[in-house]
């Protein structure tokens, strides 16, 4: 039988390196577009980061730092699972603080500390066509981002606020890159929409499955889709952090009881230690210190 | 107060120690072996193999027990190991002509060269479950009077009996049918045609043929049966008739730069499936029968058969007929088709999407508010006019 | 009347499409002028479809050229412009009524969403101002305004084709083609979609070219008529001419063939 394989560094060999690297730069050089590539079976299944995994094994050098969320946090097992991966097949340094690395890979969040220019964010994508679910024809998708044929998109915004009254979107909100591409930024909360726009880092976006790369270079404009009269309105919290008081993070509801007990918490674990190390308290904190 | 769960890390050791001890099972009975799962679960071992895209019976065994006996599992374990092989190359193309046939039958002809060779098949077994199965013959309880003397084709043999003495040839149907004109040709490729690859570009809609056959021949046994089966219920009918089966060893060759001529590698086992379909002429060519094809790894002929009904259907926009049926729609039929994939993505809901959720509860909560809001107000207006309407 | 209303708004020259063998239609050239209506009549098989198919450019030609004069007075080509061109101008200077709403309507998407959809595609990002468009078009077509949130499947078979007209006219398109526009209605309902068409036809001067195999239809709409039958043209004229006064023994036929009512 075969002997035990021996993986290169970072798992991927070198040849599809350069193809997923050729295909990067490709998305870099037009902003928003989505790129095709060979998508490779990684040891994870598709659906569970295989894009954003093959992203950074392109881009990982044995000097990055590197820091793996999920939903926002570190120890969330998905991220544990791919901090390992890159911990056993590359042996880089890993971090849990946003700061200190030099590449975030990142699922359903944006972190709340703002990034650095030298930062490359990774975004694992699921489904990266926003027409895919008004059109589900990939032939025809195509030829509206070719023909900058957008319609159908503010026609679905349209139905929205004639049936809801708002948008209806909350999350993998659609956005315009440069002024050309319609572009879904993985789902992310909408809050977060407004840190892609004219980030200092560079953003780089993988679908595994549905094998398509697009990016984001540094300092590029990119717009929630709205309309003049319905405008784009981040997520307000009418509650701050229960532990470290934060007015502007986004928080994630803990279900504390069978009795409708609810509280709020910082879904960037990262952004919340900080805050606590640094003296902010929040309620449950203030009550603690009373204590 | 109230402190964030922390400790995945811990779970997740904990947990694959867990599924090493189930995986194993009660200890008081005997480990599986892989020359066990190579030898008697065959069929298994093949199907891993063509989906997992990788001709290794051991490793295919290997991958069904570290699966404990989940295929879909299995097939993911090899292809992923597939990912880190170095590649040398592409075969030459294989002649299934000159396969070494182990069952061949055709259904379109009573008799033809080379004759219907019945080999190891289940077709005309009656399906009774066979007591005497359940106990080991080695341990020698096995009884053998009962039922197993009904279905003597599957009494244990020693080994594979030799291949007979090359007999008459066996040349496809379809080249006996395409001599006389009455079947499509395809189109001549040479030994060494230039053909896409799968594993190595993403698959482009509208797809060419070779990439579709890909697809195909990788795709689930089970969505390509149902889809099969639907076309032959009237979802896109094209009259098929099995022209063809056959399954047996088939050399391969390959030919390196270094050297310029070809060299053997081995043999592989494949089942292939011709089959002759409905019938289309137009003013430039006189009527001909039209044809789908399957070939997959090892012994498999259910996959075979379901593949060439679905390549079939995908043609019918090069053969002129109108897509009305799922399975002639090239996208939906090569988007799904990928286990893998598609148990990766179902699968992948168990994953945290609380932030998402999060925010579909805001936005739920906010409208609920507005609407009472609003019935409120229409109420307190309903009521004013009462109230106006009774001062009166 | 602007100059450039005496150069054709639409060309087609010797417009022939085949099927292998079968021919589609052959040798069809005509012209029609802004504010014009022609109605090509002829029976199942005629190949009038197929002719509105390739000078709507659904259908590349076999043999034979339209030429189209753009808002600009440009004269072009139109089997010569780009993919973008020829879909911008199917969804502005044009309009497409189909003989079943389905085709023509997103049958998921209110009325008003249909109505403000070409609005959109062209860079409208107030939805106050687009809602009241929609609104207001829907008026114009006789559809009540408390259905602009409804869904075109709640709408009868009347009213549908009265919503693909409103979607189509939000650009205030120059040529509407249209494909038995009143097939499957009942007489009544025929009739008030006949009406407002007219008189879309007088208030905005349209120009268009309707496939019908109803002289009824040809009669109330249209300047001119051409008749067609095996693909070729037998008879083309003003509209009372042809029908009153038929010179080919085929269009004589047609027109007795009229069941009096």
């Amino acid at each position: 039988m075969t002997a035990t394989p021996k993986y290169n560094f970072a798992y991927l060999d070198e040849q599809t390196k350069r193809m997923i690297r050729r295909a990067l730069l490709k998305a870099v050089a037009i902003p928003g577009y989505q790129v095709p590539f060979a998508s490779r079976e990684m040891p994870m299944p598709y659906g569970w980061g295989t894009g954003g995994v093959q992203v950074t094994a392109s881009v990982i050098g044995k000097d990055d730092v590197l820091k793996v969320i999920d939903q926002g946090a570190d120890d969330t097992t998905n991220a544990v699972s791919i901090r390992k991966f890159f911990e056993k097949t590359a042996g880089v340094e890993t971090t849990t603080e946003t700061g200190k690395a030099s590449i975030i890979q990142t699922r359903h969040r944006i972190p709340e500390t703002e990034l650095t220019e030298g930062q490359i964010l990774v975004y694992q994508v699921p489904i990266p066509e926003p027409l895919r679910f008004l059109e589900p024809r990939e032939v025809e998708t195509r030829r509206m981002h070719a023909l900058e044929d957008y319609g159908l998109m503010h026609v679905k915004l349209y139905e929205d606020i004639s049936r809801h009254g708002h948008i209806a979107t909350t999350y993998a909100y659609p956005v315009k890159v440069d002024d050309r591409y319609v572009m879904d930024p993985s789902p992310t909360p909408k809050f977060d929409n407004p840190k892609m726009n004219n980030s200092p880092a560079l953003q780089l976006f993988g679908a595994g499955r549905e094998k398509r790369i697009y990016a984001l270079p540094p300092y590029t404009k990119v717009i929630s889709l709205d309309f003049e009269d319905h405008p784009f309105e981040a997520t307000k919290f009418s509650h701050p952090c229960e532990l470290c008081g934060a007015r502007d993070s986004y928080l994630d509801e803990v279900i504390t009881d069978d009795k409708g007990g609810r509280m709020f918490v910082c879904s960037d674990t990262d952004y919340c230690e900080k805050r606590l190390a640094a003296g902010h308290l929040g309620n449950s904190g203030a009550t603690e210190a009373a204590e | 107060m109230y402190v964030a769960v922390k400790g995945g890390e811990a779970a997740i050791d904990a947990a694959h120690e867990l599924l090493a001890k189930e995986r194993r099972g009660d200890q008081g009975v005997p480990e599986l072996t892989i020359d066990q799962l190579r030898e008697q679960l065959a069929i298994g071992v093949a199907r891993v193999m063509a989906e997992g895209s990788l001709y290794d019976p051991d490793l295919a065994a290997l991958a069904i027990k570290q699966a404990r006996g989940d295929l879909i599992e299995a097939i993911f374990l090899l292809r992923a190991y597939r990912t880190t092989l170095p590649r040398f190359g592409y075969s030459v193309a294989v002649e299934t002509g000159d396969m070494e046939i182990r069952r061949r039958i055709s259904a379109t002809f009573k008799d033809l060269p080379g004759g219907q060779k019945l080999g190891p098949t289940f077709d005309y077994t009656h399906r009774l479950l066979d007591p005497s199965l359940a106990e080991s013959a080695d341990s020698g309880e096995r009884d053998e009077g009962a039922v197993g003397d009904v279905n003597k084709a599957l009494a244990p043999t020693a080994a594979r009996p030799a291949p007979s003495a090359p007999s008459e040839p066996s040349p496809h149907v379809t080249k006996l049918l395409g001599d006389q004109g009455l079947i499509e040709q395809n189109p001549e490729t040479g030994r060494t045609p230039d053909v896409g690859d799968l594993t190595r570009e993403s698959l482009d809609f509208p797809a060419d043929r070779d990439m579709r056959l890909q697809a195909l021949a990788r795709g689930d046994e089970g969505f390509l049966l149902a889809l099969g089966y639907s076309t032959q219920r009237g979802y896109g009918r094209t009259h098929p008739f099995v022209g063809e089966i056959r399954m047996g060893e088939v050399d391969l060759f390959f030919e390196p730069e270094e050297l310029g001529f070809e060299v053997p590698l081995g043999s592989v086992t494949l089942t292939e499936c011709e089959m002759v379909n409905q019938f289309t002429g137009s003013n430039e060519a006189p009527p001909q029968f039209t044809r789908g094809y399957g070939l997959v790894f090892g012994h498999s002929e259910r996959k075979a058969m379901s593949m060439a009904l679905v390549d079939r259907s995908l043609r019918a926009g090069e053969l002129g007929e109108e897509r009305k049926a799922p399975a002639q729609d090239e996208e939906f039929v090569l988007s799904h088709a990928d286990n893998v994939q598609a148990t990766g993505f179902v699968e992948h809901l168990k994953l945290p999407h609380y932030v998402d959720f999060q925010a579909e509860l805001g936005l739920v909560r906010q409208m609920r508010e507005e609407w009472h809001e609003a019935r409120a107000a229409d109420a307190a207006k309903m009521s004013q006019t009462d109230q106006s309407e009774a001062a009166e | 009347m602007s100059a450039l209303n005496e150069q054709p708004l639409l060309s087609a020259q010797l417009i022939s499409k085949n099927y292998g063998e079968r021919v589609g239609c052959q040798e069809i050239s005509f012209d029609i002028h802004e504010g014009e209506v022609i109605a090509i009549v002829g029976e199942s098989g005629s190949g009038k479809s197929t002719l509105l198919s390739v000078l709507s450019t659904q259908l590349m030609p076999s043999a034979g050229a339209v030429h189209y004069s753009m808002r600009d007075g440009e004269r072009r080509d139109l089997f010569s412009l780009s993919e973008a061109e020829r879909r911008f101008l199917l969804r502005t200077d044009w309009g497409f009524v189909h003989q079943d709403a389905r085709l023509g309507l997103r049958m998921g998407v209110s009325a008003g969403g249909n109505v403000g959809e070409r609005l959109m595609a062209v860079g409208w990002r107030n939805y106050g101002a687009i809602r009241k468009e929609a609104g207001d078009w829907l008026d114009r077509v006789e559809i009540a305004g408390d259905r602009i949130d409804d869904m075109p499947t709640a709408f009868s078979g009347g009213m549908r084709q009265r919503l693909q007209i409103a979607k189509n006219m939000v650009t205030r398109p120059r040529l509407i083609f249209m494909d038995e526009p009143t097939g499957g209605l009942d007489v009544s309902v025929q009739a008030r979609l006949l009406d407002l068409i007219r008189s879309f036809v007088t208030t905005y001067g349209l120009a268009a070219i309707v496939v019908t195999h109803d002289l009824a239809v040809a009669r109330l709409l249209s300047h001119r008529t051409i008749v067609m039958r095996h693909g070729r043209v037998i008879e083309t004229g003003l509209t009372d001419q042809v029908l009153d006064d038929p010179q080919e023994a085929y269009t004589q036929l047609l027109v007795s063939s009229i069941i009096q009512a």
